[in-house]
């Protein structure tokens, strides 16, 4: 009785969507720990200036995700409203970067001191990548253009404009408090990006168990005639999953150019909009909108993060490191995909069912 | 195993998650025989057919196709072993001529010989007596013909087992008169024929022999004059019929005589273009809109709800001049409105029950008010055994329903809101008979609380039998009102026709 509760249980586990990044997350930690479980090592030291500081794979892992998780919150909304994906989100985090530079530096691309706060820098630029979110929402919700399509314009003119707002030099924060945001805080032994990232997290935790943030946009996803008529505007809904996606944006771009506190035009989060888009994928939402799970797409970002990150230990050259990203990825999306998971539920079903049928004879 | 049986399922099996949607289900089809599938929505008969056609595998079970096993994974297969299906809504390409659709998909190579394709399509048409050209665009023929080319199609395949699923529903009674003398004459061919519909008449026009199922059993297979229709709306509902006619006199409502306007509307009109209509209800009544499809009587009351742009008109509501712009608006107000495609308009699929029955409340409640999982849950438990509404958990997505189990749904959404005004707009369409008759009854019942409803409903018998007023339409116009004595058929007849213009 208690064994079959326990497989019940097992079972319900794994058609739950959140499975498949589990799933994932525990193969490339299985393979790690065969192939070197060195991997898993975190070890504690002091930095060149004194602060202790945590260091290993696994603290790079949860570094280096913390762009692409909070993009992944972003960009889930984005296609669970709309349908589709925001492909700008690499070119709005140069702007973003771009705009939190220019405000610190004024006119002299190396000054002495930064010319305004961090904090006003970085309401302004958020400020800045909510209307380009805004831009991308009005075209998708109001003019009815296909989220891919809309969001090709900046993805486009995006990194010319982050160089422009610069007028292309390329600026560098001297002062160290600003690469705290990027890196540790003094005295902190863990990087300051997985604070914010997890900071993100709760907030949209809260945002989706306080308001109905939720409901609106699968409703929406689903059948906007239907969420219309009971009362909700799908228009406004769509265009606010874009400004939310802007805001998402700006974070990202904070930490990245806080990382190296200056920034490289055409460099800067590459192919970004890519792997957001993957995590939402590898968290089993449909891209085509409607239903999401939020846990599962963030998860996906890290299970991203890690496969990278495994490719690299291992010594891959980066410029290889694509091709090898995108065999997993093949096994993993097409594991996901609907479809084949509901062969493989029949075939489970089918398996159970010749067993029942076995003890009933 | 009969002699003459071109079709044979034996003990048929089928659940979905946890719904047994078929358990232990026999079928015979026998040659040359026009075969009648009945039963409420929800009993099983379209698991029936997609699992015949191999859109569904079957749990358990056999299949045996003249006395030989077969088992069909896939609709191509069941099509190469003979087995055609025509769905009500038609699934061929209106912009490629008749024979290209005819041909489609069953050429072999690259090559098409157009010439040979015309011929065998023209021959086809006239033997099978159907008014089309091989050459026409088919979208240029009427709904019939094109269903009729549909057929032929399926004929032309040498086919043995005919499936009509519900091809009368957008008929007119010529067309479907055409279509049975196209019947009759598949099955002097010996053709057998599963005919599933909703239409008792027609059942009892050309069936020759009645399978019943309900709630995914077999209740029996019939001969058609053995089995009167009274028995067979009984079988099919597995109770004594309850007397229609009566529903309305038993729940006089005190609000009868009740003179307090809840809503009026002055020279209303919106961008669907119906021309600016008067329209009022008082508390505790039920009125309706009646008319011929496409009479505007539906944009009617989409105006009335904000769902269409509002272009003029007043609007007064408890005496208060009010301004609906959008659903929203109306809602506030307290209106609920059940919207006439239930498919496209009213649920959200992919959505659970729960969040169904919440949504217009949700969103009532505002953005930052969720209401919580457990209150959720409460409510969706309560209106699931309050309009018995068949479903495995108020998890399951609504999609999954069968269409009358959908429909309760949505009305469990508007009653949740408590409104003091429901629209209900088609509400019994492509239900069964018992659904009907509770949502018929849960009408006249909330009217008896004090709250008032405007019905429609294609079937004037159901207006007849819900509704103390009738405002009827004609080419997107008001012509007409009426109440009291004058409400008969007849005279509703005539005013839709036009012949007494009052």
């Amino acid at each position: 009785m208690t064994a079959s509760t326990l497989k019940m249980k097992t079972l319900s586990i794994v058609r739950k969507q959140i499975f498949i990044p589990i799933a994932a997350l525990l193969i490339l930690v299985v393979f790690n720990l065969i192939a070197d479980p060195s991997f898993f090592k975190i070890t504690y030291s002091l930095s060149s200036d004194g602060s202790p500081i945590l260091s290993g794979y696994l603290i790079t892992i949860l570094d280096n995700a913390s762009e692409l998780a909070i993009l992944a919150i972003g960009m889930t909304l984005v296609t669970a409203a709309s349908g589709g994906q925001d492909i700008s989100v690499g070119a709005a985090i140069a702007i973003s970067g771009s705009v939190v530079l220019r405000v610190l530096c004024g006119d002299n691309p190396r000054p002495e001191e930064m010319q305004a706060s961090i904090l006003t820098a970085f309401l302004i630029s958020c400020l800045v990548s909510m209307l380009f979110g805004a831009f991308n929402g009005t075209l998708v919700a109001y003019f009815n253009i296909q989220p891919m399509i809309a969001t090709l314009i900046l993805y486009t003119a995006g990194r010319s404009i982050a160089a422009w707002i610069n007028n292309n030099r390329l600026p560098i924060i001297s002062d160290p408090s600003f690469g705290y945001f990027g890196t540790f805080f003094p005295g902190i032994p863990i990087p300051t990006p997985i604070f914010i990232a997890v900071l993100c997290m709760l907030i949209i935790a809260l945002v989706l168990k306080f308001t109905t943030l939720g409901l609106y946009t699968q409703a929406v996803g689903i059948n906007p005639n239907s969420a219309k008529l009971n009362g909700i505007n799908p228009q406004l809904v769509k265009f606010i999953t874009y400004v939310i996606m802007g805001l998402c944006v700006a974070v990202a771009g904070f930490i990245k150019v806080t990382r190296f506190s200056t920034i490289n035009y055409s460099v800067v989060a590459a192919d970004i909009e890519m792997d957001a888009i993957l995590a939402v994928a590898l968290g089993g939402n449909v891209l085509s909108g409607g239903r999401f799970n939020m846990a599962a797409s963030i998860l996906g970002a890290y299970v991203i993060q890690f496969l990278t990150t495994t490719l690299f230990k291992f010594n891959v050259s980066s410029a290889a490191l694509p091709a090898y990203k995108a065999v997993v990825v093949i096994v993993l999306v097409v594991l996901s995909a609907p479809a084949v998971r509901e062969k493989i539920g029949k075939l489970r079903k089918k398996i159970t069912a010749s067993r029942l049928g076995k003890e009933a004879v | 195993m009969q002699h003459e049986a071109v079709l044979e399922m034996r003990g048929i099996y089928k659940s979905f998650y946890s719904v047994k949607a078929l358990q232990n289900v026999d079928f015979t089809l026998r040659k040359g025989e026009i075969h009648a599938l009945m039963g409420e929505n929800g009993a099983g008969k379209s698991t029936l057919i997609k699992v015949l056609t191999g859109v569904h595998p079957k749990d358990a079970g056999e299949v045996f196709l003249e006395g030989k096993p077969i088992d069909i994974r896939s609709p191509e297969e069941a099509q190469k072993n003979g087995i055609s299906t025509v769905y009500q809504e038609i699934t061929l390409c209106p912009n490629l001529t008749v024979a290209e659709n005819m041909y489609i998909g069953r050429t072999k190579g690259v090559f098409t010989n157009w010439k040979e394709m015309r011929a065998g399509a023209t021959e086809m048409l006239e033997s099978l007596g159907i008014p089309a050209k091989a050459e026409q665009q088919l979208g240029s023929c009427s709904i019939a013909v094109q269903q009729m080319v549909a057929i032929a199609r399926a004929v032309d395949m040498d086919c043995k087992v005919l499936i009509l699923d519900e091809p009368t529903s957008s008929l007119d009674e010529s067309e479907v008169a055409k279509l049975f003398r196209l019947m009759l004459d598949l099955k002097s061919r010996g053709v057998g024929i599963i005919f599933v519909t909703h239409f008792l008449d027609q059942v009892y026009e050309v069936c020759d022999r009645i399978t019943v199922l309900r709630d995914g059993h077999l209740v029996g297979e019939y001969e058609i004059e053995k089995l009167p229709r009274v028995e067979l709306v009984s079988k099919m509902l597995g109770k004594e019929l309850d007397d229609l006619a009566d529903i309305k006199g038993d729940s006089s409502s005190e609000y009868a005589e009740s003179q307090e306007i809840v809503y009026e509307a002055d020279g209303l009109s919106s961008t669907a273009g119906i021309k600016p209509f008067d329209f009022s209800i008082h508390k505790g009544e039920v009125n309706g809109f009646t008319g011929l499809l496409g009479s505007g009587r539906s944009e009617c009351v989409r105006a009335i709800f904000g769902a269409d742009k509002v272009i003029s008109g007043k609007v007064m509501i408890d005496g208060k001049e009010a301004r609906i712009s959008k659903p929203r608006d109306a809602m506030k107000h307290g209106i609920g409105y059940l919207p006439e495609d239930r498919k496209r308009d009213g649920i959200v699929g992919d959505l659970s029950v729960r969040e169904n029955i919440i949504l217009a409340l949700q969103v009532m409640k505002g953005f930052f008010g969720p209401i919580s999982r457990q209150k959720a849950e409460e409510f969706a438990d309560e209106y699931i055994k309050l309009l018995d509404i068949k479903t495995a958990s108020s998890d399951t997505p609504v999609k999954s329903l069968s269409g009358g189990n959908q429909q309760k749904v949505i009305l469990a959404r508007w009653l949740l809101t408590n409104p003091q005004y429901l629209i209900l707009d088609e509400p019994t369409r492509g239900i069964d008979i018992g659904t009907k008759v509770e949502i018929q009854k849960l009408v006249l019942k909330l009217a008896g609380e004090g709250k008032s409803v405007t019905f429609i409903s294609s079937e004037i018998d159901e207006m007849l039998r819900t509704c103390s007023r009738l405002i009827v339409m004609r080419d997107r116009k008001a012509v007409g009102e009426l109440s009291g004595d004058e409400l008969t058929q007849s005279n509703i007849m005539n005013t839709i026709a036009g012949g007494d213009n009052k």
